[in-house]
């Protein structure tokens, strides 16, 4: 690397000046010298090389002692100059990795990206924000001829591109099972032998599979360990909580899954969350799922997508812009 | 005016005995505080790495003095273990100092040219040129 000189004359110019006046402008001027020996790579060690030399110019009958002592300083700095070239070479290589990582995130998007589709009588809105580049979160819809619609939902432990590398296998399975297989409980299973044998036993991940039925107006669905969701029953104005046991994908390998139903009235709402909801942080406080559950009533009158933007609006806040784990909220409002 | 002292290193001592010799040629060579430093500090981490990783080896200089170009060039060499990923050491921040800049990258830093060749039975052998600007 080519370094720029620093400039003697202009150093020992400065260094006179403060000697005789000890004046703050001069301290001013010696202030921006340093920074901008910083963005040139200049080390500490010439930097007092230059300080040496000007001092001997202006001050040649300076005792031996002093000059020796400032010679020791300068050895005494070399470590410091190499941690700065270590670090300006560090800093350039982590601005190279993070145009690679946004370039990534940007292919995630586009590789599992869904249509928030418009089913006949239902109100859909969903938001999914990660928290670092990457989604270790994923949601997905599947709409079907027969005005059915299927909502898959997972989340990673752990985040990152490790978690989003393991979503798009989820995708991709997905998309390789067989249309006519819809049953909730069937899909998890399958999902969750494919985790099994492809994903490192260090790494869950919890998924939970609905599917709409407009024929006869249900809900039926199974989790694989994933955060409960909740009902809104519109008539009493009252939330229940949306359980189906499972365990998490990946952790055995022949995994059962209950599969549950629910009938839905008009204005009943489904709500889906990965826990970047219920586990959003306030400083050393998690918040509680009763304050999620009040958070999301006070929106709830809203058209869904509205809803889940202010939702996720209020924790972010809340967060102080930080969010803490990927965030993902769908809600689903029966219209008629 | 080619001439190939070494220090051997065998004891911790030895490192200030070859950063010394280092420093003497350097001087004569006129190379100024900054630079002295720098060949004393790469002359120390080589030395030292000798001393910890292969107990034993050979710090020796060379004065290259030809009509377009004056430097001092460093050969440390021993016959330990090797390293086994050259890459990987070479990497900023992998030293077992915790990647303060010194190490082996450091030494590359430090210098202009440099030069590692190691292998488990041959042992390792690197080569570094400070020039005289
Ligand atoms: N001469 C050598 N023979 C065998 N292995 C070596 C030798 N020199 C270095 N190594 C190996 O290479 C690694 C990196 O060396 P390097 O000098 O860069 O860092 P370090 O010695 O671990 O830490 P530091 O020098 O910063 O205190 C060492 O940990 C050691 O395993
Ligand atoms: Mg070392």
């Amino acid at each position: 690397m080519e370094q720029m000189k620093l400039d003697l004359n202009n150093y020992r110019n400065l260094l006179k000046e403060y000697l005789l006046t000890k004046n703050e402008t001069v301290l001013y001027q010696a202030e921006q010298l340093s920074k901008m020996s910083v963005q040139h790579s200049i080390s500490p060690e010439e930097i007092i090389n230059v300080h040496i030399e000007a001092l001997k110019d202006l001050h040649p009958e300076l005792p031996q002692e002093v000059t020796d002592s400032l010679d020791f300083l300068l050895e005494a700095m070399i470590s410091y100059g190499l941690a700065l070239q270590e670090f300006q070479f560090l800093r350039q290589k982590q601005f190279e990795l993070e145009s690679e990582i946004s370039v990534a995130a940007r292919m995630q998007e586009t590789l599992l990206s869904t249509v928030h589709p418009s089913v006949k009588g239902l109100d859909i809105g969903a938001i999914s924000v990660p928290a670092n580049q990457m989604n270790g979160d994923y949601y997905h819809f599947v709409t079907d001829k027969d005005g059915s619609l299927g909502i898959a939902l997972a989340d990673v432990i752990g985040k990152g591109i490790p978690a989003a590398l393991a979503m798009s296998m989820i995708k991709y399975s997905m998309d390789s099972f067989p249309d006519n297989q819809r049953e909730p409980s069937l899909i998890l299973e399958n999902l969750n032998r494919v985790v099994e044998r492809n994903v490192d036993p260090s790494m869950f991940i919890t998924m939970f599979y609905g599917l709409y039925n407009p024929e006869d107006e249900t809900f039926s669905f199974a989790s694989a360990g994933h955060e409960p969701g909740f009902y809104y029953h519109a008539s009493e104005d009252r939330f229940e909580e949306i359980h189906a046991r499972g365990l998490v994908l990946g952790a055995t390998h022949n995994a059962t899954y209950q599969q549950c139903i629910q009938k839905i009235n008009k204005g009943d709402c489904i709500i889906l969350l990965t826990d970047g909801v219920t586990e959003c942080r306030v400083g050393d406080r998690f918040v509680e799922r009763e304050e999620v559950r009040q958070v999301i009533k006070d929106y709830i009158h809203l058209p869904a997508q509205n809803a889940v933007d202010k939702v996720y609006k209020y924790f972010e806040r809340l967060q102080e812009f930080h969010l803490r784990d990927d965030f993902t909220l769908i809600i689903i409002k029966k219209e008629v | 005016m080619d001439f190939k002292p070494c220090v051997t290193i065998r004891k911790e001592w030895d490192i200030v005995g070859a950063r010394q010799l280092g420093r003497k040629h350097a001087k004569e060579l006129g190379f100024g505080t900054v630079d002295q430093a720098r060949i004393a500090t790469a002359i120390s981490e080589l030395a030292r790495n000798i001393y910890l990783y292969a107990r034993t080896g050979t710090i020796c200089f060379e004065v290259i003095d030809e009509l377009d170009k004056k430097g001092l060039k460093i050969v440390a060499k021993d016959n330990g273990p090797g390293i086994r990923d050259i890459s990987q050491v070479m990497q900023d921040g992998y030293s077992t100092s915790g990647g303060l800049g010194a190490g082996l990258p450091g030494v590359k830093r430090l210098m202009d040219f440099f030069e590692i060749r190691s292998d488990s039975e041959k042992g390792t052998e690197i080569e570094a040129i400070k020039w005289l600007r």
